[in-house]
């Protein structure tokens, strides 16, 4: 059946991201919290982590490109993903976010700049990959609902 | 529930109105537990208010410090626990925690994605209730209940062993205003000025509570203020009245200063006890100075930092060695000053059970003063920073640092002598002198041993990181050793401490400096002075009262100081929550000490020292001074003396000299005070 497909689907996807540890427990912990009455609980919690994260990255790189780089407000965003990131459980991002924060910490700005570019693309991966699976997930229980 | 009845007795500390509040919820309990939760990020706040919800907690959420605190202050009974995150843009997470602590003493809890330990060491020593990283498990969220359960049973607990919280907290502030300088009335010191600051006390009271006044709204900038009136008073002197001149703040009233001097003295007490709590102590008393820095910062606070860090205690100790040895120095004086240094410590210790126990309440108090007095101008810092712990760590009573103004004499008994002379205001200048010699060594041995002995003693409560007596000691065991010696040599000088009775205080301090030091243990010499403090360490309830007895530097002193270290390393740090535990192994020595001294022929000597400590316990918090006052010289263990030999006696004659000296404040029967009459 198509719902079933699509089921199998989303848990597939769900699989995916554990595996390739792109996700940990915590995801896991969050969907544990989501019940009867608030079923899209997670994904109102990524949708959120979303867009709080992206304007993040998008100053910390604003702020790479001044001169002079202001290290502390770099490392404060910084801290402040670290935060969001380890909650929702996104394993990688988090790893970057905190391998820049370490090489900034020892004043290696290129070295920063280098790490915020992975950053970035593991973040945009991430995305890319969560994006389409609330997606999926809400459409299906909208056509579950049905 | 007992949750419930606890909560219900909870309510008498003033400070929180959320006891009365925690008897509606205790049914359901934990289910219904009203926690604020701050965080300025709005996806981990959204998690963490979904988390709460799931364990059936009632959250309130907010992103903003600001907004937090307005929210309490609102409505002061309407939360339970507070959870904030630590890095936040409007306020530094610690300075919320400081603001609720003093204004609402609630539980905080501190989250942070950061989890280098000097951030959660800084948690702890501000008094977090509990620090939790990021991401926050719902597990560490179902056990929040507990830390609203353990704090008002801890407060409770408070409430009671000494008797009166608010009292005690009141009557210094009572005696500040008036008996300051008539403290020296023997004997009837204490009851008059209980009384008097019962009544005002209840005025104040009255005023506080029931008075529908406009409440003063103690802002960021407020509290500053107050705080660098308090330090700049010196904490022993800080009277409301010129608190509020020094603040010159319009519209405000002396209730206001005086209720909140009130609240910040219980929160420093609170800190202590906290930090006791959750350090244990078990930070390393090593004598790592450094963050001693400012000695008058000090305070209990400091030393509760110390204590929590363990890594002040050490050099606290040292401080307030050297704090109180310098006062022993500068002051001199006297007996008088022992008293109305007991005023002032009066409110902390609540009960000076025996002249002995007095007098190791007095130390507590003295302590924070004789702390304060070797730098000079620790004094009124010490008991400020008690209060303020969280900031200095190192600061903690032992401002002391210039640890050697007094002179290199056997520290430990001037340390003794001097943290409790200091404190008490130089009570006698003889022995201040000759403690000073000891002093100068013992700050700089005693240092670290002080911190460890009076960490551990002390900190529990003030936070005085002494009480970490631990292994810190090892530090000052060397120094302290050093006062030994001297302390066979000074037992001319002990005598002298006697009859200062605040010197006596200082000695058994720095006697008890050494005691921590554990390893001088052996070496004894401290003594008496230990005794003092010993008590208040309130370790063991045993009567270390005696431990003011400083004068004993001899052989008892060995034992003694061991407790007398840490004795006088509560008395001096004021410390609130003196480790009980700790000093009864110190104490013992004070014990012995406190014997010796008489041994030495000074009972004077030695009530005067224990009523020093005990002024020193006194002030230093209600429950550091509970427990000093319950210590009871153990026998201490070999030195000098076998046991302590007649506590009882000692105390009986402690309990003659206190009584003329006028019971002093708080608890004690007798308090330092009698110390004041030693006829010297």
């Amino acid at each position: 059946m198509e719902s079933k497909h699509v089921h199998q689907q989303i848990a597939a996807m769900r699989q995916s991201f554990f595996d390739e540890e792109v996700l940990d427990e915590k995801f896991s912990q969050l969907e544990q919290l989501e019940g009867k009455d608030n079923p899209n609980f997670v994904e109102e919690v990524f949708t959120m982590y979303f867009r709080d994260s992206t304007a993040f990255l998008e100053t910390i790189e604003q702020a790479m490109k001044t001169i002079p780089i202001d290290s502390i407000k770099v490392d404060n965003i910084l801290h402040q993903l670290k935060g969001s990131s380890a909650s929702v459980g996104a394993n990688k991002v988090l790893k970057e976010v905190n391998k820049t924060r370490q090489v900034l910490g020892k004043g290696n700005l290129e070295g920063t700049k280098a790490g915020i570019l992975e950053l970035r693309k593991e973040y945009d991966s991430f995305k890319a990959k969560l994006e389409p699976y609330f997606q999926l997930k809400q459409a299906n229980s909208v056509a579950q609902e049905k | 529930m007992n949750v419930s009845s606890v909560k219900g007795s909870m309510s008498i500390s003033s400070s929180t109105s959320t006891w009365k509040a925690g008897d509606t919820i205790s049914d359901q309990f934990p289910a219904g537990l009203r926690v604020l939760v701050v965080d300025d990020d709005p996806t981990c706040l959204m998690i963490l208010e979904k988390m709460l919800i799931a364990c059936l907690y009632k959250v309130t959420k907010c992103n903003r410090a600001e907004t937090a605190l307005s929210k309490l202050r609102e409505n002061k009974n309407g939360y339970d626990i507070v959870l904030s995150d630590v890095h936040m843009p409007d306020m530094d997470g610690f300075k919320l925690l400081e603001h609720i602590g003093l204004e609402m003493d609630l539980p905080v809890i501190m989250m942070s994605a950061d989890d280098g330990k000097q951030v959660v060491m800084k948690g702890v020593t501000h008094g977090a209730c509990d620090y939790l990283i990021k991401p926050v498990r719902i597990e560490a969220l179902k056990n929040l209940w507990q830390h609203v359960v353990r704090k008002r049973k801890n407060e409770w607990k408070e409430f009671e062993q000494s008797g009166s919280v608010e009292e005690g907290d009141r009557q210094p502030k009572q005696s500040d205003d008036a008996d300051y300088s008539s403290s020296a009335n023997e004997g009837n010191w204490k009851g008059s000025k209980r009384r008097k600051d019962e009544e005002e006390e209840t005025d104040e009271r009255d005023d506080t509570s029931t008075l529908k006044k406009p409440r003063v709204v103690w802002s960021v900038e407020l509290h500053q203020q107050f705080v660098a009136a308090v330090n700049q008073l010196g904490i022993d002197k800080a009277v409301p009245k010129k608190i509020l001149e020094l603040m010159n703040v319009p519209g405000l009233t002396r209730e206001n200063v005086a209720s909140h001097l009130q609240k910040y003295r219980l929160y420093l007490r609170r800190l202590s006890g906290v930090s006791q709590h959750q350090s244990n102590l078990s930070t390393i008393i090593s004598a790592q100075d450094p963050t001693f820095g400012s000695l008058s910062s000090l305070s209990g606070l400091d030393l509760q930092t110390l204590a929590a860090t363990g890594q002040l205690p050490a050099q606290s100790l040292a401080r307030l060695q050297a704090a109180g040895l310098g006062r022993a120095t500068a002051k001199s004086a006297v007996p008088i000053t022992l008293v109305d240094q007991r005023n002032i410590f009066s409110f902390e210790n609540p009960k000076l059970r025996f002249g002995e126990g007095q007098q190791q309440h007095m130390t507590n108090k003295q302590q924070v003063n004789l702390l304060h007095g070797i730098p000079t101008t620790m004094e009124p810092k010490q008991l400020v920073s008690l209060r303020h712990a969280a900031q200095s760590v190192g600061n903690m009573n032992m401002q002391v640092p210039p640890h050697g103004p007094q002179s290199s004499q056997n520290n430990p008994l001037l340390m003794q002598m001097g943290q409790q002379q200091q404190q008490q205001k130089s009570r006698g200048q003889i022995l201040v002198d000759s403690t000073i010699n000891h002093a100068p060594r013992l700050s700089s041995m005693g240092q670290p041993i002080l911190s460890n002995g009076m960490a551990t003693n002390v900190s529990s409560r003030s936070g005085i990181p002494e009480n970490i007596r631990a292994p810190g000691y090892s530090q000052t065991p060397s120094m302290l050793n050093f006062p030994m010696k001297h302390a066979s040599e000074l037992p001319g000088n002990c005598f002298p401490l006697g009859s200062t009775p605040g010197v006596s205080n200082l000695t058994s301090k720095g006697a008890f400096q050494e005691d921590v030091n554990s390893e001088i243990k052996g070496s004894g010499g401290f003594m008496p002075s230990y005794d003092v403090f010993n008590d208040l360490n309130q370790h063991k309830p045993q009567s270390w009262e005696l431990q003011n007895v400083g004068i004993a530097f001899d052989s008892s002193q060995h034992s003694n100081s061991l407790q007398g270290n840490l004795d006088l390393t509560q008395s001096a740090l004021g410390q609130q929550g003196f480790s009980s535990g700790q000093m009864n192994g110190h104490n013992r020595s004070a014990a012995v000490a406190s014997k010796a001294m008489f041994s030495t022929g000074d009972v004077k000597e030695l009530r005067s020292a224990q009523n020093v400590n005990q002024h020193l316990n006194n002030l230093l918090v209600d429950n550091t001074i509970r427990v000093k006052s319950e210590r009871v010289c153990d026998t201490s263990p070999a030195n000098i003396f076998p046991d302590h030999f007649g506590q009882d006696d000692l105390m009986s004659a402690l309990l003659k000299q206190q009584e003329s000296v006028a019971s002093s404040e708080n608890e004690f029967d007798f308090d330092g005070y009698s110390m004041n009459n030693i006829p010297v």
